[in-house]
């Protein structure tokens, strides 16, 4: 028998019932609190929408008065104004012609942990919904991943499932996947990374917000039936350490239905161009109640929804599991009385099921009722807003010097030629330099064709506008060891790696999105580099002039006492006018000059090369000059645009070794350097140095006065170190190795682990 | 000519199809699922995707759209028709073309630049490529090992109707390498590849697979 409905009136007569607040994540004071809003005990109904409202993944309430700090930058990019910022679904940028670019990046760290296929899967669902609900049509993926070590059997169960997941949904919505990431890191066992990212494009006038504007206004639910999964996934899976117990939950993970999400982007583009929407939020974390009364809010202060209209896949669903469902592929619109057949019609066309549940009311309240029987009505703001705000505590932890202290310059080197050419060829077969494409071959980067620069490019990059050529690219980077070093240099690290990313392709950058990954908030030491590292980003934004446009926090990435790198995943976007004109990363011709941009410090602490020799992780990361990162973009969007380079690669992981490897490999052109004007001649320094802020470049021999003079121009250090040709990479007077032998080593490490 | 470019619900890579028949030098036109008119178009292209989430056996729900019935009738008179990934599922269920499309042999979805030798340059889809003539497609598939029986694998290689065959890696575990074939009249050819992902030297790879739009014109011509 279900138990006796609880109605408002129901609450307000029988005050005192026993309510299971704290099962649903509550605290003590977080209850109390919202007996004092609502003057009562809140019902069944209310409890659900407040616990997963108030959940950390939806409140950011140990986080947003961290996350503060970014509102506080120049809401503009280089390109001008920003349409929209942080608080939207996700930040709009102009990028001239008449065209915005919105993109975000969020986690979906936990579900992919449980249930690794589907928890990757609405992960992808969930990211393009945001950016859809911008009015803008989706046009890439891309994915940063973290995974425990290669050779764990859990990551042979993690690994698998979580690629054919984000391909599998991806796939099948006909969205390129164009770059992202795969790490690998002790930490991550049993703390799997999968921050999802999107692009969308639309026109300025196309722009489309979360409000529920207009007395009258329909309210239409559309999109996949609402099931019983993903009930209390945002408040129990996102917002806990997982114990021993994790796999347990697995009933709390969302499950995808991609081609019900395909057709939902299309029935809703065709709606916005046919000007049905007054306001649209899609459905994501906490369902239906982040819904209603995010929408609520953001309008004329009222709605009115029935939820016994919701159509639903299971019939024995209580009203507060409905509230609580995190089913996929639904979103929610508000639409003029006038404006309904039309949107109906569409939505039949698509054999989308579109419902009106409820309509925009003045009554400044959230009512909501079940077979005419009020379960809800609360003040939408003090549900989506007005959550608890922690000021957790924070402190350095007492560990931080000691590992600071603990040099990887101090380490033991290579001496020998031989030795450097078996550190280089153990250094590409790692698992976080190796060749990713056992993962990447499972996406597909091709699909709608305007996809210009995909994996392995330093940037994935995309043609907007096939008359004009206008572009734009992204990239996402994050070293985490460069993070727990110092978490706000490691993290202004993670930006300049994807800026400088972005710039060798030949785009300019304009903006970030960020996903910050991190262990538990309760932990002082864990809050301390989350606070650290927003400190840093919004440092680092406001010395380069661009903006943060919206991200996501994860946190309670952590297994018992061990917390994961702290991960502050960023991503850059970046314009180009004329794609024609981008940089590829790889050597393209034989005979070319290679110059190497940028200088080179001694820089080995939190490298690859004291990660894999030695195991060693200590030591302060490299040096950030985010003036000469400024320097060094400019010179390569210069480069793009003048024609003076033929092609570009970022220095990052591994060096000048592991970028002249890579640049190698792709089109199978060798190259000879000498590097006895970097570093002072330390061949070991110059090769496996991690210093920031440089790059190779390949120019013409006709070309290399120009690369040269532009170099003075913008105050970049250039030096030649040699030429592309022959089928070995060799460095003067140390080693020689043939480019199939190193590429052979590169490529077989992820198909023999995961075979 | 005027090209019919077919939209089901899940069909991703129509407007790729749009892109590759204009490049070609022919009229785009695009087709509605639902709908059984083919707007007096001279040929048809079925483009990749997943139709119908193909959460059944690939194609085999397209294959009853409306539109299908009409494309099926055309097609027995003669007209071009060419089905690319999940179109060629889509030709292989409506029995337009024999064998049928199952999972990759590993098992996972796969997405490479893929060589191909193209085989048969008499279908009005290949004619603009030479006899043998080795070009390198893109290749995106979960689903794409072509199987048949022993007897119907030995008609097709008999009567010439293997139109491209992969080279190096087989991609998928199709039987005798075979990446498209054609019907006994030679105007219906399926192909697993992706050659409307091969039109621009700034997108996809290459070039090469322009030809299967390019050869519509000079096969009316002849």
């Amino acid at each position: 028998m279900r138990p006796q409905l609880d109605t408002v009136a129901v609450a307000a007569g029988d005050p005192e019932r026993e309510q299971p607040w704290a099962d649903l994540g509550l605290k003590v004071d977080e209850y109390a609190r919202i007996r004092e809003i609502l003057g009562r005990r809140p019902t069944s109904s209310e409890l659900a929408m407040y616990s997963v409202m108030w959940s950390e993944h939806c409140s950011y309430k140990s986080s947003k008065v961290h996350l503060k700090q970014f509102g506080e930058l120049a809401q503009e990019t280089p390109r001008g104004k920003m349409l929209a910022g942080i608080g939207e679904n996700a930040g709009v940028l102009d990028i001239g012609q008449g065209y915005a670019v919105t993109f975000k990046v969020e986690s979906h760290n936990h579900p992919s942990y449980v249930e690794p296929y589907q928890g990757a899967a609405t992960g992808v669902g969930g990211i393009v919904r945001d950016i859809l609900a911008m009015g803008a049509r989706p046009v890439a993926v891309m994915d940063p991943l973290r995974f425990g070590p290669l050779d764990a059997p859990d990551t042979h169960r993690v690994l698998p499932g979580i690629v054919a997941g984000v391909g599998g949904y991806g796939n099948c919505l006909g969205l390129p996947n164009i770059g992202g990431e795969a790490g690998f890191d002790d930490t991550y066992l049993g703390n799997p990374l999968v921050n999802a990212l999107c692009i969308g494009v639309l026109k300025h006038e196309d722009l489309h917000l979360a409000k529920a504007s207009g007395v009258g206004n329909q309210v239409i639910l559309y999109g996949a039936r609402t099931g019983g999964d993903g009930i209390g996934g945002v408040s129990v899976l996102a917002s806990e350490t997982f114990d021993a117990d994790g796999p347990a939950k697995r009933p709390s993970v969302q499950v995808g239905d991609p081609f019900m999400e395909k057709l939902l982007i299309e029935c809703t583009l065709e709606i916005f161009a046919a000007g049905l929407v007054a306001g649209i939020q899609d459905l994501g974390g906490a369902g239906l109640s982040c819904a209603t009364s995010e929408l609520a809010s953001a309008g004329d202060g009222g709605m009115h929804v029935e939820l016994d209209r919701v159509p639903l896949r299971d019939s024995t669903l209580a009203p507060e599991e409905i509230l609580m469902s995190e089913s996929q592929e639904r979103m929610m619109a508000v639409v003029e009385p006038g404006d309904v057949d039309g949107f109906m019609e569409i939505c039949r066309k698509w054999d989308v099921e579109a419902v009106v549940i409820g309509e925009v009311t003045d009554t400044g309240r959230l009512e909501i009722d079940w077979h005419g029987e009020r379960v809800v009505d609360v003040p939408p703001r003090s549900v989506a807003h007005d959550g608890p705000t922690y000021h957790r505590p924070f402190a350095r932890p007492d560990w931080q010097d000691a590992l600071q202290a603990d040099r990887a310059e101090a380490l033991a080197r290579p001496a020998s030629g031989d030795e450097l050419r078996e550190t280089l060829l153990r250094l590409v077969a790692s698992p976080n330099l190796c060749d990713k494409s056992w993962i990447t071959d499972q996406y597909d980067r091709y699909v709608r064709g305007n996809t210009v620069l995909a994996q392995p490019s330093d940037s994935g990059m995309i043609r907007v506008d096939e008359e004009t050529n206008l572009g734009v690219a992204v990239a996402t980077d994050c070293n985490g060891r460069y993070a727990k070093l110092d978490p706000y240099t490691g993290a202004q690290l993670a930006l300049a790696e994807s800026y400088r990313n972005v710039a060798t392709g030949g785009a300019t950058p304009l903006a970030i999105s960020d996903c910050l990954n991190f262990g538990s908030p309760e932990d002082p030491a864990v809050m301390w580099q989350f606070a650290e590292a927003c400190r840093g980003l919004k440092d680092a934004c406001a010395e380069l002039g661009i903006p943060v446009t919206g991200g996501n926090v994860s946190l309670y990435n952590q297994t018992s006492e061990t917390a994961i790198l702290p991960t502050p995943v960023v991503a850059v976007l970046g314009v180009i006018d004329d794609v024609t004109r981008r940089t590829p990363s790889a050597f393209v011709a034989e005979g070319e000059r290679v110059f190497l941009l940028g200088e080179t410090r001694e820089e080995l602490s939190g490298s690859e090369w004291a990660h894999v020799v030695h195991g060693h992780l200590g030591g302060l990361p490299p040096q950030v000059d985010l003036a000469a990162e400024r320097a060094l973009a400019q010179l390569l969007a210069d480069a793009s645009r003048d024609a003076v380079v033929t092609s570009a690669h970022d220095l990052s992981d591994g060096g000048l070794a592991q970028a002249l490897a890579e640049a190698s490999f792709r089109s199978g052109i060798g190259v000879s350097v000498s590097v006895a004007d970097v570093a002072d001649g330390d061949a070991f320094v110059a090769l496996f140095s991690e210093s920031a802020a440089r790059a190779i470049v390949t120019v013409t021999t006709d070309n290399a006065d120009a690369l040269v003079a532009l170099a003075h121009e913008h105050g970049v250090p250039v030096t030649p170190i040699g030429r592309t040709g022959g089928d070995t990479i060799s460095v003067e007077g140390q080693f020689e190795v043939p480019v199939a032998e190193a590429k052979q080593a590169w490529s077989a490490t992820l198909p023999a682990a995961l075979a | 000519m005027k090209v019919g470019v077919v939209t089901f619900p899940g069909s991703l890579d129509d407007v790729d199809a749009q892109r590759a028949v204009r490049l070609g030098g022919n009229e785009a036109v695009a087709l509605w699922h639902g709908d059984d008119d083919l707007k007096g178009v001279d040929a048809v292209v079925l483009p990749g995707g997943f139709s119908y989430g193909d959460y059944l056996r690939c194609g085999a729900i397209s294959r009853f759209a409306p539109v299908m019935t009409s494309v099926i009738e055309a097609a027995e008179r003669g007209m071009p028709v060419l089905g690319i990934c999940n179109g060629f599922q889509i030709l292989c269920e409506s029995h337009l073309l024999p064998g049928a499309l199952i999972r990759n042999d590993h098992r996972k979805f796969v997405c490479r630049d893929q060589r191909l030798r193209i085989e048969n340059t008499r279908t009005p889809w290949t004619s603009a490529y030479a006899e043998g003539q080795e070009v390198t497609i893109v290749l995106k598939n979960g689903e794409g090992g072509f199987i048949a029986d022993e007897a119907t694998l030995d008609m097709l290689e008999g009567e010439g109707r293997v139109v491209a065959r992969y080279l190096d890696d087989n991609p998928n575990g199709s039987l005798r390498d075979i990446a498209g074939i054609t019907n006994a009249r030679g105007n219906v050819v399926g192909l697993m590849p992706h050659p409307e992902h091969c039109v621009e030297d700034l997108t996809g790879a290459g070039t090469d697979g322009l030809g299967f739009f390019t050869s519509l014109a000079a096969a009316v011509l002849a």
